[in-house]
């Protein structure tokens, strides 16, 4: 039979790109999310190399040296043990972005699965999910991750466990009523109709189109978690001293924001850096990963 | 009808978006006119800028985005194209008013049907409850609600879809404007309530001889309403005629191969095929040089590689076709 | 079940292909711990029908009349609440899962939405090879060659393989979703509105295109849709629904030349008919609203809004009367 009908003109060719290649290239026009990445890339370099970026020991306590003004030996002064405050900020990185990105990822892993198992199947797997996340979400995440770290002892670990019990529910509330809103989507029931299996529809179809929202959800969670650590440890729970965290050396600076403000200021300052650096992060990501942003 | 003394009449509008991706000029030098009770018809594809035209009209077009700009905008010999945001608000939904496609939409969820088609009186006219709520229940009545007194206070979804347009046709009829314009006004609806609201548009232009703008895609809809009708394309008007003349003798090949292309319910099927109109319509950001329509049309000649005016073909009519210029003057053929 | 790993041997003309008995399809509204009394919603109510192999049968009616209900159920994406579905020999109604993904190749479905259809986030070669994949259609690079030429078939070039949804129009996007349906070389194809949200001269295009494809591999289809003029030029048999049950049943042109169910009369009148020098002409008009699908009239169905409604009407409902030829519910069927 004759060839249908084709359209007289259709549009110049469609470039060819791989999606990677794609992302990336939107990513890098976005002049906010290069200074984010820039200054966490920076960051993290600092918090790794911190014992060879300060000449400073972080632990050396000297007591001649307490609450100095910012100079050119301590370029943020010195805290009430006479510890040079820069230093202590680059320690306090590795604890505090450990504490804001793992934790993170564990909720949203959790949370992504089990909202999407819970808004694609319905039923009973829905309503067992939904009733624990009611739990978790009823219950005052303040006392909960208190509980966890009391039994379980105050280290690290047990600091990520407790911020991922506490992060998971809302994640996945999140994640299942976008997925419910997915699954009416023709495009679903497209893939329905063609027989495809239920775990590549959850897993292909409806995950891709949750990302966006869940790096959105990521860069709120680590400034979130970031927080939480230092409640956890301004109640004694958390990070112990002499470790530090950026939150610890904010709860503790506190006390001397008078006579020395860039003891609980700077740390403060960082924590907001971080914060911002990784939102500018997460507004690229997500505008780089939208297909129809990338003409 | 009028013509001498037209209650709008629009010449050189054109209106423009910047955005990230440069200026795209949505409405290239639109001009028509609508005599005093007419119904005229503006036609066209998906996105070939009736509602924009509409817009641009009432000074609603997104701000600061959008950029109108007219020779003149004359409704009843005042220039709106003159009138700042204060004379503007003035003139809408008072001697010009609205009718959008989606009754649902555009009527707020939560606040009673009455308190809002009587909205415009209490802005233009400062009347009180008891006088809107009355004047409300007359307009419902001229509407055809059945039971105007008591749909007076329900809530826009306990409305059908049909009785949420009507009451939109109310609102937009409450302060005797001089023009209305009726962006889709039936689109949304399923053909039996179309009837009845086309119906109901044609008696209120007898009745009280209301001037209307009727925005359609459905040449239809334009064949049984209007009594000019302007047919755009890609931003620009590409014909303008009565309407007896446009359906038996168009002018331009978009609207012949238009008219070609509707599928017809009174009529057994042809053939296998339908006639179509190959392509499909250009990209507003990436226009083809000269006329808009030729990479589409099988009358496309070297000429129109250089974009043609809208040319006068006597009485009322005009095309912007090279097939129509003066010097290349033809006579039109009849339609099969 | 392999009854359909094969080619099927063609059918004889008037094989039917799918035939549903009594089918019904409820839908339980509120009634939650708070909600009140439940109510039922009789989205399709007890439907006969039998399609014939490589026929078009158009199935019209107003919205919410259960159009879009009916396909979903026949093909089973929606459970029945009672009633058969037969595809050839197999009883559609109670197979398994798995039973039930191995023919989804051979019964498919385009929406009406090309905006919605197709995933935002996928390719094109990823979404036409996804049903190839899912029935384990061969190597990748038997997929690769597969996506090509259903690309091809539909008249899009193959360099769109990957490019993403949003850089195509309203028509090329149909286009995809045309393809992506016949991936699997079906014979029964639900087209769910698929030709609706499509300009005039668009639309030819693609119904020109399905009646191709039609030919080409013998295909079924089962034609949604409100717009009685595409039904008229596209379709072999219609079938006239209202509030969940068909009320009449004929071929396109005894339906359209005789229409015997007062409700098919007065949705053919209500077409806009595209040609001014009749709209003059007299023409009868429904009254008042459509009844609830919640909340059913006694008798028939139609009688509250039928000018030839008498007593019986409103007392007993009329049953569609099957048998070869045309079939109608209704006590006073009009004369032909
Ligand atoms: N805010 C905006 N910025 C840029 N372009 C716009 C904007 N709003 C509308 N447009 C463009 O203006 C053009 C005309 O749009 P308009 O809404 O007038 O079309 P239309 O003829 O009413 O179509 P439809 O039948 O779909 O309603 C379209 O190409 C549209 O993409
Ligand atoms: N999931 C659902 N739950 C409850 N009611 C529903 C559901 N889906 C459809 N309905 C109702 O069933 C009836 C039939 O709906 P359906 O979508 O089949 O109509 P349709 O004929 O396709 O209409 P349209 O032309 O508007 O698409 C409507 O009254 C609708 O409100
Ligand atoms: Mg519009
Ligand atoms: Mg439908």
């Amino acid at each position: 039979m004759a060839a249908p009908a084709t359209p007289a003109t259709e549009p110049e060719t469609l470039e060819d790109a791989s999606f990677l290649r794609d992302t990336l290239r939107a990513f890098r026009k976005n002049r906010m999310a290069m200074v984010g990445l820039a200054f966490v890339v920076l960051l993290v370099l600092g918090a790794i190399f911190a014992p060879w970026v300060s000449p400073h020991d972080p632990y050396r306590v000297a007591l001649d040296e307490q609450l100095l003004p910012m100079s050119h030996t301590y370029w943020l002064g010195t805290d009430n043990f006479g510890r040079d405050v820069l230093t202590r900020i680059l320690y306090g990185a590795r604890i505090s972005l450990m504490v804001g990105i793992v934790p993170s990822l564990v909720s949203l892993t959790i949370g992504t699965v089990l909202g999407i198992l819970s808004g694609y199947l319905g039923g009973k797997t829905d309503f067992v999910v939904m009733r624990l996340a009611d739990m978790m979400i009823a219950f005052p995440s303040l006392l909960l991750a208190m509980v966890v770290m009391y039994t379980l002892g105050a280290n690290l670990l047990n600091i990520f466990l407790a911020l991922a019990l506490v992060g998971w529910a809302s994640v996945a509330r999140v994640v299942r009523s976008q997925t419910l809103a997915l699954r009416e989507k023709e495009f679903i029931e497209a893939a329905r109709a063609n027989g495809t299996a239920r775990a590549t529809i959850m897993f292909a179809h409806i995950f891709p189109n949750v990302v966006p929202t869940l790096i959105v959800l990521f860069s709120l969670s680590i400034p979130e978690a970031i927080m939480w650590e230092s409640s956890l440890s301004f109640l004694g729970v958390g990070v112990q001293p002499p470790e530090a965290s950026w939150g610890l050396l904010v709860a503790k600076g506190k006390e001397y924001i008078f006579q020395a403000p860039s003891v609980a200021i700077a740390p403060g300052i960082a924590i907001l850096l971080t914060v911002m650096a990784f939102n500018f992060i997460g507004d690229g990501l997500r505008d780089a990963l939208d297909p129809s942003m990338k003409d | 009808m009028g013509r001498a003394d037209p209650i709008l009449s629009v010449r050189g509008l054109s209106t423009a978006f910047s955005g990230d991706r440069g200026n795209v000029t949505v409405l290239d030098d639109v001009s028509f006119e609508v005599g005093r009770g007419q119904i005229v018809g503006l036609v066209g594809e998906s996105g070939s800028g009736k509602s924009m035209t509409a817009l641009s009209l009432m000074g609603l077009v997104p701000q600061p985005q959008g950029r109108v700009s007219a020779r003149e905008i004359l409704l009843d010999g005042v220039d709106l194209a003159r009138l700042d945001g204060a004379g503007m608000r003035r003139i809408r939904g008072g001697e010009m008013a609205m009718v959008f496609q989606e009754p649902m939409t555009s009527l707020n969820p939560v606040r009673k049907v009455w308190e809002q088609v009587g909205e415009p009186l209490a802005i233009h006219q400062g009347l009180g409850r008891r006088e809107i709520r009355a004047r409300v229940l007359e307009m419902f009545e001229l509407v055809g609600i059945p039971e105007p007194k008591s749909r007076l206070d329900a809530y826009p979804h306990q409305l059908s879809g049909g009785l949420r347009q009507r009451a939109m046709i109310a609102m937009g009829l409450i302060c005797e404007p001089k023009l209305l314009i009726a962006d889709e006004p039936t689109t949304a609806l399923d053909v039996t309530t179309q009837a009845q609201i086309l119906q109901l548009m044609r008696d209120l232009r007898d009745r009280v001889g209301t001037s209307i703008i009727m925005i359609t895609h459905d040449l239809g809809v334009i064949a049984e309403m209007c009594d000019v009708v302007n047919v755009m394309y890609a931003g620009q008007i590409v014909e303008q005629a009565d309407v007896f003349d446009l359906f038996e003798r168009p002018a331009h090949p978009y609207t012949r191969g238009l008219l070609a292309s509707i599928p017809r319910a009174n009529e057994p099927r042809a053939g296998r095929r339908m006639p179509s109109i190959p392509g499909m319509v250009p990209n507003l950001a990436k226009l083809p040089p000269g006329c808009r329509f030729a990479p589409r049309c099988g009358d496309a000649m070297p000429l129109c590689t250089r974009a043609p005016e809208l040319a006068a073909l006597g009485a009322g009519r005009s095309a912007r076709c090279w097939l129509h210029a003066p010097d290349a003057a033809q006579p039109l053929e009849e339609m099969p | 079940m392999t009854h359909t790993a094969k080619a099927p041997p063609a059918p004889a003309q008037d094989e039917i292909l799918i035939s549903t008995r009594d089918l019904t399809k409820h839908y339980r509204i509120g009634g939650g711990l708070f909600g009140g009394p439940a109510r039922v919603v009789r989205a399709v109510d007890g439907v006969t029908l039998d399609i014939r192999a490589r026929e078009t049968f158009a199935l019209v009616g107003e919205s919410g009349c259960g159009k879009t209900t009916l396909g979903r159920v026949m093909l089973r994406l929606q459970e029945p609440t009672s009633g058969t579905i037969r595809y050839r020999d197999t009883d559609l109604t109670d197979l398994g899962e798995g039973a039930l993904r191995a023919l989804r190749k051979n019964l498919q479905i385009v929406f009406q939405d090309p905006f919605a259809s197709l995933n935002p986030r996928m390719r094109i070669e990823q979404i036409l090879a996804e049903p190839l994949r899912s029935h384990g259609y061969g190597t990748p690079a038997e997929i690769r060659e597969r996506c090509t030429e259903l690309l091809e078939m539909v008249g899009l070039r193959r360099q769109y393989l990957r490019s993403y949804p949003h850089q195509f129009s309203g028509g090329q996007r149909q286009r995809i979703g045309i393809a992506r349906a016949l991936a699997n070389k079906p014979d029964f194809v639900v087209c769910d509105e698929s030709v609706s949200a499509l300009d005039v001269s668009i639309q030819a295009q693609v119904l020109n295109l399905l009646g191709d494809l039609q030919d080409q591999l013998q295909l079924t289809y089962f034609f949604i849709t409100h717009d009685l003029s595409v039904v008229r030029q596209f379709a072999d048999r219609v079938g006239v629904m209202f509030l969940g049950r068909l009320v009449e049943v004929g071929t396109t042109e005894e339906l359209f030349a005789h229409p015997q169910h007062p409700y098919t009369m007065l949705l053919m009148s209500a077409v806009p008919r595209p040609d001014p020098r009749r709209r003059g002409e007299p023409r009868p008009m429904m009254q008042g609203e459509i009844p609830s699908p919640m909340n059913l009239p006694k008798g028939c169905r139609f009688h509250t809004r039928c000018p030839f409604a008498r007593d019986i009407c409103r007392a007993e409902e009329p049953m569609l009367q099957t048998g070869g030829g045309p079939a109608v519910a209704c006590h006073f069927p009009l004369e032909g």
